[in-house]
């Protein structure tokens, strides 16, 4: 997925963590939060979106987060939304301001944005999928004239679990991006959309010919997402998505992440539904 | 073509339906608007209508002692909405409100029905045109039921 314009040069010591401290963090939601990371040294090459930082606590362990911080942001400074699920990730998520940790990266695959100039955008997302894709809508938003029609399609289990809430309100207040915000279960004051995301996704005309999707959230909802689009006539190559594994080494090295033929953290995580179709078959051991 | 056999095969649910069918369906269908919050009809009622959202948005809603009229899914433009009078025992199942003002296409389902019955070809083709919009919803909703969003300690 990776294109001439958008390489990143790789750290020269891919397994060694930097410092980097936590200069800000906003919370999101009751699990989430973003963490605005600045370097206490060296800082690590610039990441593309749709990449990965592995990012550790000292004593803890380390775990792969997706960029979500603003691509045009040229700073050093790394942004993470980080949902608490795990020993690492609760670490993170209650790291307060001034917390040094570790960074290394980025790895992976990028979304690839560039290449999709010229064309319709439709960008899918579920939960903390979100994160991932922010990068996304900021980059075509800061471009608006390169792409054509754009949509944003994000799904949330409750009105209160949607990441960048006040973003998302701003956007949908603009004219020259379509965003649907549906949730799984209403809340008193929610008079907005309930239901799956693939249901707003049907109701969407697209030109199959001129539109580049991106889609990030849990497998199966990517998987349903992707089924739309295909009946509507996109190209599987077209249909981009990213994939979430056990990311341990992040240089393809360790094999944690395989996922058939695939070393997420190498060939991915951002990867397009051709590819990916075979590996949603593919049954872990 | 006429103009109202035009403007149902621009709803997705009918978009293949042949010429002939369209406008069989189309002598069935007049405009209507709704407010804001008005209700379409209620649980266990008669079920009669069915309405094609042009604009707008509409709420299947039922009651559940102790919490009220709950929402479990939101219909908006190029939605189907109401297929209780295709089956016995002819009762909606959920009610309807209009969340914000809301424009669609009625069907009048006891002419459509009877055309349905006089004509089992064309009956065969409605109904099959219909199940393939409740096959959708019903993949969405089974979507729901996994709870995809939720923490991976909730679903343990």
């Amino acid at each position: 997925m990776t294109s001439a314009d958008t390489v990143t040069v790789p750290a020269a010591e891919p397994m060694l963590p930097v410092p980097y401290r936590v200069s800000g963090r906003t919370a999101e939601t009751h699990d989430s939060v973003t963490l605005r990371l600045e370097p206490a040294g060296e800082p690590l090459p610039p990441s593309q979106p749709g990449q990965f930082i592995m990012l550790a606590v000292p004593a803890i362990g380390e775990v792969a987060i997706s960029v979500s911080g603003d691509p045009a942001s040229r700073d050093g400074a790394l942004v993470h939304t980080i949902r608490a699920v795990g020993k690492v990730s609760g670490a993170l998520h209650d790291a307060p301001v001034g917390t040094v940790l570790g960074a290394r990266g980025p790895f992976g695959t990028t979304w690839d944005l560039p290449s999709a100039a010229g064309r319709d955008i439709v960008i899918v997302a579920g939960g903390v999928g979100l994160a991932p894709l922010r990068p996304v809508i900021l980059g075509v938003l800061a471009e608006r004239g390169r792409y054509r029609a754009v949509w944003l399609m994000s799904g949330a289990r409750t009105p209160a679990e949607f990441l960048f809430r006040s973003e998302l309100d701003a956007w949908s207040g603009r004219s020259d991006i379509g965003v649907e915000l549906t949730v799984d279960r209403p809340a008193a004051g929610w008079d907005g959309p309930v239901g799956f995301v693939t249901e707003p996704l049907a109701r969407l005309s697209l030109d199959p010919e001129r539109t580049t999707a991106f889609l990030c959230g849990p497998e199966p909802m990517m998987r349903f997402s992707a089924h739309v689009l295909l009946r509507k006539g996109i190209p599987a190559g077209d249909i981009r998505l990213s994939l979430e594994r056990n990311m341990q080494c992040g240089i393809g090295l360790c094999g944690h992440c395989q996922l058939g033929p695939v070393l997420v953290c190498r060939d991915g995580p951002v990867v397009d539904y051709g590819s990916a179709r075979r590996l949603f078959a593919t049954v872990e051991l | 073509m006429t103009g109202t056999a035009r403007a149902l095969a621009a709803f997705p649910v009918f978009a293949q339906l042949p010429e002939a069918e369209l406008e069989l369906i189309s002598s069935t269908a007049r405009t209507v608007r709704f407010a804001a919050r008005q209700r379409l009809f209620s649980e266990g009622h008669p079920a009669q209508g069915c309405w094609l959202i042009e604009d707008g948005r509409v709420a299947l809603d039922m009651t559940v002692p102790g919490r009220g009229q709950v929402v479990l899914q939101t219909l908006g433009p190029g939605d189907v909405l109401g297929w209780s009078w295709l089956v016995p025992p002819y009762r909606w199942h959920y009610g309807a409100t209009s969340v914000l003002p809301t424009t669609a296409t009625e069907l009048d389902t006891t002419q459509l029905r009877a055309l349905a019955e006089q004509d089992p070809r064309f009956g065969y083709t409605l109904v099959l045109t219909l199940f393939e919009s409740v096959l959708q919803r019903l993949q969405a909703t089974r979507a729901r039921l996994l709870d995809l969003y939720g923490s991976p300690h909730d679903q343990r």
